[in-house]
């Protein structure tokens, strides 16, 4: 669970609608979704966006709806995680049960465009420079279902949800 | 055992649990879900996924077709037929489109078909609403409710639990939609992020079920897993004659450890607006009504101010008065019970009389669908529950939230206006 990629920064309460705004939710196609992540908000988004390459966010990313088109539409373009100070909670869900990873932390240091490596096990982002920051990682179970790929294959894989 | 709070003790029922600590992840049974027609699509494509051929019980779930119904377009119509066809495939009991569809957290407490007691998820943010009832209650996203459907089961973080105490006369004009906002407006939109919010006090105990609803609705916007009510006698009539399950009574213990109480004296408290672009902007209605804010158009209706009661607030401003020329006053009755009774009360005749346009129930303009969206530069007055950049149309118009008196008393000076400014 270890990616590379550029940072793609945003600052606080960045909505679903945001990311991908209620009026475009009518599709269920990852790709298309993928089309039109920040649309408005970052409209080159989708286009350069490469896999592996991180979104980082301020406080309460992802703030708002339940509608899942928000953590899809990142997974889909190959976003390889989120890093937020804190989360909006269904987004926070959402994100888990897709399997995409995230880490929880002081973003302030990470910079829109440069490149970072970044374990999302130990929560370890190093920068070009050699620096390596420290994030908050998933709790053990919800890790555990981000590295199965998302809570389906978690329970394809072991038959049912039980944790223990 | 220490004491636990009323959502703590429903998460440890149903993990099967003795107690649950703030914190712990659980697995837990879930009484009832629902997708709705932008959710369950999807979680309908992930259902098939999993491997299994049949719904764990087809009448603990719901299917609510009405966010961009009456079918938008193309699009909206083939979103609503694949749920449709899944629906009757799977013999879902509850299943709601057209005549007898309703806004979700309208439609499925008036059906009683969210009870006290119970854990209830919804592929849809707003499913906190039926924390009024005394339910644990959350919005979740379509593979969860993929996975319960599956299984009948969720995971969820406990969370620790906020205590809001209101005490104090209220002001005139000022409703439950000013105290939520007022709160949010305190607490931030990050004020009890992942929390539970738990709204008591002698204001909470007077106000009818359906105001408690409007509060609970909007603890999503404060950033919280979920808002809940002790339920007490008005609880219980509510749901009488309506129950179509057994339920149970959970009641928070005394010794229950809270993360922060927080009191307020609600006698301080005016009607609130809440300024784009975030719900926690708000501003008391008496400076907001001086800043000669001119609207184009207001929606009153939602999941948060389209019940019977909410109607009824702004037919009591509306009365005898005319809308604006320029504004465009949008109602939509949130359900096809609250619509009838509208009628039979003669609320309809009085909007229609005042030149509102009347709608069906649907989210419509709320999460900007259809019926009202905003053009650049255009603002409208919303009982709505969120103004987020381009929520309800262009992304440069702007939405105001405020509770159904001050929306159409704004309509009818044509800017953000206090109901004392109009009704005399």
């Amino acid at each position: 669970m270890i990616t590379r990629g550029r940072v793609w920064k945003f600052g606080d309460n960045i909505s679903t609608d945001a990311i991908t705004p209620g009026r475009y939710n009518l599709t269920k196609d990852p790709n298309e979704l993928a089309k039109i992540a920040f649309i408005e908000e970052r409209p080159e988004f989708s286009k350069e966006v490469k896999p592996g390459d991180v979104v980082v966010g301020g406080k309460n990313f992802g703030i708002g709806s339940s509608r899942e088109s928000a953590a899809l539409a990142l997974k889909a373009a190959g976003v390889g995680g989120v890093i937020a100070k804190s989360f909006g909670r269904i987004f926070f869900r959402n994100a888990v049960n897709l399997g995409l990873p995230l880490l929880i932390g002081n973003t302030d240091p990470l910079l829109d465009g440069e490149i970072v490596e970044v374990n999302w096990r130990s929560g370890e982002v190093k920068k070009e420079d050699g620096e390596v920051l420290k994030f908050k990682p998933l709790d053990s179970f919800l890790l555990a279902i981000v590295e199965e790929g998302g809570i389906i294959e978690y329970i394809r894989r072991r038959g049912d949800l039980w944790i223990q | 055992m220490g004491g636990m709070t009323i959502a703590e003790k429903i998460l440890a029922t149903h993990a099967g649990k003795e107690e649950v600590k703030p914190g712990e992840i659980v697995l837990a049974k879930v009484d009832f879900m629902f997708g709705n027609d932008v959710t369950t699509p999807l979680a309908i494509k992930t259902f098939r996924k999993i491997g299994v051929e049949k719904v764990f019980d087809p009448e603990r779930i719901a299917i609510v077709l009405d966010h961009f119904t009456p079918n938008k377009d193309i699009k909206a119509a083939e979103q609503c037929k694949f749920s449709r066809e899944f629906a009757r495939e799977q013999g879902i009991k509850w299943f709601f489109e057209g005549g007898n569809v309703g806004v979700e957290h309208c439609l499925l407490p008036e059906l009683g078909l969210v009870l006290p007691g119970e854990l209830i998820i919804g592929a849809d943010s707003h499913t906190c609403t039926y924390g009024a009832l005394g339910a644990f209650a959350t919005g979740v996203g379509s593979t969860d409710l993929a996975v319960a459907m599956a299984t009948g089961e969720a995971w969820f973080r406990v969370p620790e639990t906020i205590k809001f105490v209101y005490e104090g006369d209220l002001q005139p004009w000022v409703t439950s939609k000013d105290l939520i906002l007022y709160t949010i407006g305190d607490i931030g939109v990050n004020g009890a992020l992942y929390k539970v919010m738990e709204f008591s006090g002698e204001v909470i105990e007077k106000l009818s079920v359906e105001q408690r609803m409007t509060m609970t609705n909007m603890a999503i916007e404060a950033g919280a897993k979920t808002g809940i009510i002790e339920p007490d006698k008005k609880t219980i009539e509510y749901v009488k004659g309506r129950a179509k399950r057994e339920y149970k009574i959970y009641k928070s213990d005394e010794d229950a450890k809270y993360y922060k109480v927080i009191e307020y004296d609600v006698s301080k408290i005016e009607p609130q607006v809440a300024f784009p672009h975030l719900p926690e902007n708000t501003v008391p209605i008496s400076k907001a009504a001086k800043m000669n804010i001119k609207i184009d158009q207001v929606v009153i209706g939602s999941c948060t101010n389209g019940r019977l009661e909410d109607l009824r607030m702004a037919a009591e401003v509306l009365e005898g008065q005319k809308v604006a020329p320029w504004v465009r006053l949008i109602i939509l009755p949130c359900s096809p019970t609250v619509y009838f009774k509208a009628m039979k009360e003669g609320l309809l005749e009085i909007f229609l009389e005042a030149g509102a346009v009347i709608g069906p129930p649907t989210c419509g303009p709320c999460l900007g669908g259809h019926m009202g969206i905003l053009a650049s530069g255009e603002r409208a007055v919303s009982t709505t529950n969120r103004n987020f950049v381009g929520r309800m149309g262009h992304p440069k118009s702007e939405v105001y939230l405020a509770s159904p008196y001050v929306a159409a008393a704004s309509a009818i000076l044509g800017r953000i206006a206090s109901p004392e400014e109009v009704v005399k």
